[in-house]
């Protein structure tokens, strides 16, 4: 079946952005995003052009190597940080729809070089770093921005996962974005702190307990009567889809930024 | 060397444990019940604290100077404690320090049967000591409520704290009726509490030989700190004529200073209270107070081992708390069991691979999904998320020396590594798994996926992959975007009618 | 300390020298007069006037059990003891040796424990309803009372196996903090010490808390004396 897209005409009011300078933003969309969650991407480019900047995405990116690193296979990550660290050097500023990706480089790029005792390497990594933001943290504390000029008139709970909640410390940017969305009814999630089970190859390798973990997030999201969870993974919401999808739900899945790049009437916006 | 953490040896695998807790629903609400109740008491209590972040930062600067140098402090602790009377012991495993006990009862006791009370020490289960003791003709009796319930059950330990959590009234009530002749007993836990007190009673008031733990041996003095709640403790190192103390040399601290910080985060932590009923502190013998005669035994079964690399020596640094196991998403699904170690929880993770050896325990540094609640509440800072991802590292390195380099696991990941390192292959790759999915496809969904994928498959809906990826959409609106955007496009998830 | 035969190292020098050889030392250092503890950012110094204090340990020592019972000063510890003592239906309560007559209220029986009298058995322990001590200090914020074991605050074994501890606290003895009150501890005094922090208690049953398991199941403070803090001694 053919996927349906909805086409959002533009709004009648002005929308209340607030401009900054427009930059360069180039995009590391993730391996996951790219080949799994297309629609993130897109609406990603979406939003950050919208709000009047321009958005590269060098196609030489694949991974940052988190899966490997995370199970173990640390050696098999050092090119990945190498591949990372010279494609992105000259960006202006990096835009990364996935919290888990940035926690990867903020927390064990330094670490990698400084066990390859590579100094040049380090000082690439810390170098970048700074200019590096997950999609959220762009918004909010690079480009100093609420109000995307987003129109979404649905129940929405929000999922904090755990890299953004516990290592990124997002703190209250993804909900100050949502509660700016024009006609969005934000539901708080019970027990949002707690992991959603996904973890990686954890899903896989124990795949019995990452169930019994999501049966808990699940519940807590039937729980809150929402139409659609965010967060900001698609990790985390290819978890609870898969959960809330194979017990009947029709609970709908969104990355934030797909909630950002609506800027339509909300009746069209999701058929 | 005989490095015994408990029965992790032989225990099955996480994965395979994990499966099996799962369906026992009693132990899961149990769980539940349980760490919800002191995780929320926990919060409540350190909400109080504005300095709570100083006092993590101070107790894990004092935790990792200690361990440093901590070869002197042991030193000194074993000069000062002599000094004051005490024999101080060291123990290179589990069969010596087990030894050491059996030599030091008999010496007192003679050749005869003999009993000893027994004072809550997790130490004494890594070391399987109560075994050892039943062995050489002395009967241990645990005076710890929870431990007289796993002792009485012939059940494990399944928390560093509340080691019973898996247990609920009915069956403890099952298990007093039996054990101590009381048919009317009835399930309410003031009754049950009251039971234990009048049973124990008579052992506290005639055992002559105690055993117990110690949470803090302080060098600066040669004092022995027990923190407890229950009464028991302070039985057990008042009255008997004889006490051993069974510690490990990491639960050393440089002065008695530093108990300012350990008894202000230990209590909050573990059991979420101001402040634990009762704290004993004691420097060797004293006269007219106490037993007359005190044995410390240093007990190093494998934590020497962890010394050299900072990583696995912050482990050591764990004062026991259960914070861990109380705040991590895993444990409340499985309990302790699953674990296979007395060790259980983020910490046991942990410290169980560690002292025992990964080549048991090798699942253990995989039991997570390394969310960080662990970290978030640990009172001396341990980054067990960063240490589990260190573990699997070396598992990792050690099998790819080895045939297990052709598991399907790193053949996987050797291919995955190969395709990110090339835009060419990873593009590639990305075409193949859309081809390769029409195997598995129905509509929308992927359905029972092969080998480890299928672990997804069986529990969770699985979209299929797309069939344009973002660079496909990418290189389709060419390279220079529209200036303005009168139309934005969305996708939105699934197809549902 | 461990037998060592010609051939084979201690177990004590082989532990240490895994140690040494883990932490890259050659010979054991000298231990330094170093302070290692960091510069404490934690709170050290309360913030609470002493009304404050005082009304903070009450409230306390409220919440975990113990009963509470004030008095002006000394000359009321008598009648305050007679009421604890009254209150239980209790008649007869252990105090130390050298415990003030004049604190004893009439009509109960009180066994003295220790110097001339000798040590009571551990058995006579176990039959007094009570027993009396005084502490060396006491922290509001956890509502604890520090024993220093000896003199009129007890042996340990006494202040154990009777069923109700009533203990004699000075106002000036109140601490807010749990560093204030340690601090005021001779760290080399050998005594033994034991924090007490309401009776016994246990969760280990379905995380229910119930109170008194094996130590005193009754806890009875007396506040005394004057609200100022007094100097370190």
């Amino acid at each position: 079946m053919p996927r349906r897209y909805c086409i959002c005409r533009p709004t009648a009011c002005r929308p209340t952005i607030k401009r900054s300078p427009a930059l360069r933003i180039a995009l590391f969309v993730a391996c996951y995003n790219d080949t799994l969650f297309p629609a993130t991407g897109i609406a990603v480019t979406r939003v950050l052009e919208r709000l009047g900047h321009r958005v590269d995405f060098p196609l030489q990116q694949t991974c940052c190597g988190q899966m490997h690193y995370n199970t173990g296979y640390h050696r098999e990550a050092v090119p990945l940080v190498r591949r990372f660290v010279e494609q992105f050097a000259e960006a202006e500023a990096v835009c990364v729809p996935s919290a888990s990706c940035v926690a990867m480089m903020r927390e064990h790029y330094a670490m990698i070089a400084e066990a390859e005792q590579d100094a040049a390497l380090a000082a690439q990594v810390h170098a970048l770093l700074p200019r590096v933001f997950e999609f959220s943290e762009l918004l909010a504390n690079r480009l100093g921005v609420e109000d995307c000029g987003a129109a979404f008139a649905h129940s929405v709970t929000y999922h904090p996962s755990c890299h953004s909640l516990r290592m990124l410390h997002v703190g209250e940017a993804p909900v100050k974005l949502l509660r700016a969305v024009r006609g969005l009814t934000l539901l708080e999630l019970p027990e949002k702190e707690q992991c959603c089970g996904f973890g990686g190859t954890f899903a896989v390798k124990n795949a019995d307990v990452s169930a019994a973990m999501l049966e808990a997030k699940d519940t807590c999201v039937l729980r809150t009567g929402a139409e659609v969870v965010t967060a900001l993974d698609n990790s985390c919401l290819m978890q609870i889809y898969g959960g809330l999808h194979r017990a009947g739900s029709a609970i709908r899945t969104m990355h934030l930024a797909e909630i950002l790049a609506c800027a339509a009437a909300p009746a069209e916006a999701l058929r | 060397m005989s490095v015994r953490v408990g029965k992790t040896a032989a225990a099955p695998s996480f994965p395979v444990a994990a499966k099996a807790a799962l369906k026992n629903s009693q132990l899961r609400h149990n769980v539940h019940h349980a760490t919800d109740v002191i995780r929320d008491k926990r919060a409540l209590r350190v909400e109080e604290m504005p300095d709570w972040q100083a006092l993590r930062g101070a107790a894990a600067a004092i935790k990792a100077h200690t361990l440093r140098h901590l070869d002197r402090y042991l030193v000194e602790f074993e000069r000062n404690c002599t000094r004051a009377g005490g024999q101080v012991h060291w123990a290179r495993d589990a069969d010596e320090a087990n030894a050491i006990a059996i030599r030091l009862i008999r010496g007192y006791s003679g050749e005869g049967p003999a009993e000893v009370i027994k004072v809550k020490t997790m130490t004494s289960d890594e070391v399987q000591m109560n075994a050892a003791l039943e062995a050489a003709g002395i009967t241990p009796y645990e005076t710890d409520l929870a431990d007289m319930i796993v002792q009485m059950g012939d059940d494990e330990p399944s928390h560093i704290v509340v080691p019973a959590l898996h247990k609920n009234r009915r069956e403890v009530r099952d298990l007093f009726r039996e054990k101590m002749g009381r048919p009317e007993l009835s399930d309410n836990p003031e009754d049950l509490t009251h039971a234990a007190r009048t049973y124990l009673r008579d052992r506290f008031l005639n055992v002559r030989i105690g055993i117990g733990g110690a949470n803090f041996a302080v060098a600066e003095t040669g004092a022995v700190c027990v923190v407890e709640s229950e009464g028991n403790g302070r039985m057990c190192v008042t009255l008997p004529e004889v006490l051993i103390t069974l510690v490990g040399i990491e639960k050393v601290v440089p002065r008695f200073a530093d108990l300012e910080v350990f008894l202000q985060l230990l209590p909050r932590s573990a059991t979420g209270e101001r402040m634990n009923p009762y704290n004993s502190l004691w420097t060797g013998v004293q006269a007219g107070d106490g037993p007359r005669i005190f044995h410390v035994i240093l007990l190093d079964n494998g934590r020497t081992k962890m010394m050299a690399d900072a990583m696995e020596r912050e482990t050591l640094q764990c004062i026991r708390c259960g914070a861990c196991l109380n705040a991590c998403p895993v444990y409340r699904e499985t309990g302790g069991h699953a674990y296979g170690s007395i060790y259980s929880g983020p910490i046991g993770a942990i410290l169980s691979p560690q002292l025992q050896g990964l080549e048991h325990s090798r699942s253990l540094p995989y039991a997570s999904t390394l969310c960080g609640a662990c970290y978030e509440v640990c009172p001396v800072k341990i980054n067990i998320p960063e240490i589990l991802i260190h573990l699997r590292g070396r598992e990792v390195r050690e099998d790819q020396r080895s045939l297990r380099a052709l598991t399907s696991e790193n053949l996987a990941m050797q291919a995955a590594a190969l395709a990110f390192t090339s835009q060419r292959r990873y593009e590639a790759a990305q075409r193949l798994a859309r081809m390769g999915q029409r195997l598995f496809q129905r509509g929308d969904e992927l359905v029972k996926l092969p080998g480890m994928a299928g672990g997804w498959t069986k529990y969770r809906d699985l979209r299929a992959i797309p069939a344009q990826s973002f660079r496909d959409w990418w290189k389709q609106r060419g390279a220079t975007p529209p200036t303005t955007t009168t139309t934005t496009t969305n996708t939105t998830g699934s197809e549902d009618a | 300390m461990s037998e060592q035969t010609p051939a084979q190292p201690s177990a004590r020098d082989e532990i240490l020298a895994r140690i040494r050889t883990a932490l890259g030392a050659g010979l054991p250092a000298e231990l330094t007069s170093q302070k290692p503890t960091p510069e404490a950012a934690y709170r050290r110094t309360g913030q609470l006037n002493r009304v404050a204090v005082l009304d903070l340990f009450v409230d306390r020592l409220k919440d975990y059990d113990a009963e509470v019972l004030q008095v002006g000063d000394e000359r009321g510890l008598a009648g305050a003891l007679g009421d604890a003592l009254n209150g239980a239906r209790e008649l007869c309560a252990v105090v130390a040796e050298g415990f003030p007559e004049a604190w004893l209220p009439m009509g109960f029986e009180f066994l003295r424990d220790g110097g001339l009298s000798g040590l009571l058995s551990i058995a006579a322990l176990d039959s007094a309803q009570a027993v009396v001590t005084t502490c060396a200090v006491a922290i509001a914020s956890t509502g604890t009372i520090v024993l220093v074991h000896g003199g009129t605050q007890g042996r340990r074994a006494a202040t154990l196996l009777p069923d109700h501890h009533i203990c004699l606290v000075r106002r000036g003895q109140v601490l807010e903090l749990v560093p204030e009150a340690l601090e005021r501890l001779k760290a080399d005094d050998p005594a033994p010490i034991t924090t007490i922090s309401g009776p016994s208690a246990t969760s280990d049953i379905e995380m229910t808390r119930i109170r008194g398991v094996h130590g005193p199941r009754r806890l009875t403070v007396v506040l005394y004396g004057p609200a100022e803090l007094e100097p370190v001694s």
